[in-house]
């Protein structure tokens, strides 16, 4: 396994230039995310309008590399979406992320750039932080830790 | 180089390091195809053939239950069990192998004392008294103490080269301390701390005292008694021994009066539904089957510290340590968190830019292995305004050659976020 593997160019843009790194004004949802082993702290709110379709979706926090930019590539590619598509991609991230699912471009985009981490089973965690975040942002909010 | 700075240089060490490496079968192997470079003792350390051996053959030919047989595999277990405790006074300086108690680490021993000691003698009004720099197992214990018996737990702050603050100590400590508990040695930042200024003060308040020696009995030869401290705990797998063994030494005044903390065979001497006799000191803290392989593999380790001569190999560890603060504090970006004048083989360090997790898995790249994290010892983090530190620590087994590749790969890491 290559570290150029894991830490793709994508990976360290969205690391260094963090999209939608701000808070969204309520009424939204949020959720905070824990990750007591590393110390990482992310903050998730996400707007969905009437059609039940995500308008906005930001985050804040301190974390890796890989835990910022997996929250920014999951900002860029959750909006627009319907909760059910959401929830969808979700199960689907979890799959590529936990390797029992193939990391097909088609279907998840840029967020293909995290399927390295599954060669490093202790930074699993890191890349699949947010999207336990917004899970429960998107199911009415509260504090998720991945202890 | 000048004549000024070979004089600045501290005068090389006489320790064979290549030969003791031999010792350790687990320091020769490639990892992501390059040679592994250990540097993570201060979390657990590694363990020399002879350790390893030493546990084998108690398994191949001894193993028997302590304490309790007249077979003669039980009397040898017993012997080889006692000989381990009789080895580690010796090493310690204990006035007495009654004082050597096992346990399962550091952890255990510090909460034994807590629930032990501190129920009996803590009250309302008490105070505990711990540092800033404290491991968790150093806190932890005395915050449920403190919540069962309604005393307070007092913490003397932390100056910003990660020294205790004896001036605050001062202040700290007074008529309502009970016990003041502090680690010997900083695990997450080296910091080998001031223990006969702060014995003093505790003594001086009539208070007893508590040394947390996870990191302490790796890094220098411990004499209990100069120390002249009450309790002193430590963990076997730290000091080149098996993990789920420790040491709880205390004042033999001290423990006959402490009640047992945990009822089971072997610390009774008699029991009845009417009445049970507690066993004598040290049996009467150790309750249930011991761990008795690692006690002797812990025997083995401290055979094997004497050996290869203990001081030359701390003197050989400090000399890594001023070589590995000057390597590592020459990378451009770096930040060494904790200076204390007076430090163990331990160097936390900040990279510009670089989150901790990705300094680690980067170097695991380069076959080097580092803690990344809080280390457990989260106040002394927020203290530093980080979420958790890179933190590499040498054994006498480490190289210079093996700091210099830490330099290099952290130089790597800072060019992958460049």
């Amino acid at each position: 396994m290559d570290l150029a593997d894991l830490y793709r160019d994508v990976i360290v843009d969205h690391n260094r230039n963090p999209r939608n790194f701000r808070k969204i004004p309520p009424p939204c949802e949020h959720a905070e995310g824990l990750n007591p082993l590393c110390g990482d702290k992310l903050q998730v709110y996400v707007r969905v309008d009437a059609d039940d379709r995500i308008e906005d979706v930001s985050f804040e926090g301190s974390g890796c590399a890989i835990s910022v930019a997996s929250a920014s590539l999951m900002t860029e590619s959750l909006r627009g979406l319907t909760r059910p598509e959401a929830e969808a991609l979700y199960d689907r991230i979890h799959g590529m992320l936990t390797g029992t699912e193939e990391a097909d471009i088609d279907t998840v985009g840029k967020l293909a750039a995290l399927a390295g981490v599954r060669a490093y089973p202790s930074r699993v965690k890191c890349a699949s932080l947010c999207w336990h975040t917004i899970h429960s942002a998107l199911a009415g909010g509260g504090v998720v830790s991945t202890e | 180089m000048s004549e000024a700075t070979l004089r600045a240089t501290p005068p090389a060490v006489a320790f064979d390091v290549e030969a003791v490496r031999q010792d350790f079968p687990v320091l020769h192997q490639d990892v992501h195809g390059k040679p592994l470079a250990y540097l993570d003792s201060a979390a657990s350390a590694q363990r020399p053939t002879q350790v390893i051996e030493a546990m084998g053959e108690y398994y191949r030919r001894d193993h028997a239950n302590v304490h309790r047989g007249v077979h003669t595999l039980s009397q040898r277990a017993t012997e080889a069990f006692e000989g381990a405790r009789e080895k580690i006074s010796g090493f310690i300086n204990a006035p007495s192998s009654r004082e050597v108690i096992f346990t399962r680490g550091t952890t255990e021993a510090i909460n034994l004392v807590a629930q032990s000691w501190g129920r009996t003698n803590v009250g309302p009004g008490d105070e505990i008294v711990i540092s800033y720099l404290e491991h968790h197992a150093n806190i932890v214990p005395w915050q449920m103490l403190c919540e069962q018996t309604g005393a307070t737990l007092r913490v003397i702050p932390m100056t910003q080269s990660g020294e205790i603050d004896l001036a605050a100590a001062e202040t700290i400590i007074g008529s309502r301390t009970r016990l003041l508990a502090f680690g010997h040695v900083s695990n997450a930042l080296g910091t080998i701390h001031p223990v006969a200024a702060l014995v003093k003060l505790a003594r001086a308040a009539g208070a007893l005292v508590l040394l947390d020696g996870a990191q302490g009995v790796p890094h220098m030869r411990v004499d209990v008694q100069a120390l002249d401290c009450d309790f002193y705990a430590f963990s076997g797998h730290k000091l080149f021994g098996p993990t789920g063994i420790g040491v709880l030494w205390g004042r033999e005044a001290l423990l006959r009066d402490m009640p047992p903390w945990q009822g089971g065979g072997d610390m009774i001497l008699s029991v009845s539904f009417e009445k049970t006799t507690y066993n004598d000191l040290p049996w009467k803290f150790e309750a249930g089957t011991p761990h008795i392989a690692g006690a002797i593999g812990l025997g083995a380790a401290i055979d094997y510290l004497e050996q290869i001569d203990f001081d030359a190999a701390a003197a050989w560890e400090q000399e890594l340590l001023h070589y590995g603060t000057a390597t590592l504090g020459a990378v451009d970006g770096l930040r060494i968190i904790g200076t204390a004048p007076h430090k163990a083989a331990v160097i936390s360090f900040a990279l510009e830019d670089v989150h901790p997790h990705d300094i680690g898995t980067i170097v695991d790249h380069a076959g080097i292995a580092i803690r990344t994290g809080h280390h457990c010892a989260m106040p002394v983090m927020e203290y530093y305004g980080v979420p958790a530190t890179a933190r590499a620590s040498f054994a006498f087994y480490n190289t210079k050659d093996e700091i210099d590749r830490l330099a290099t790969a952290l130089l790597q890491a800072r060019e992958v976020f460049a």
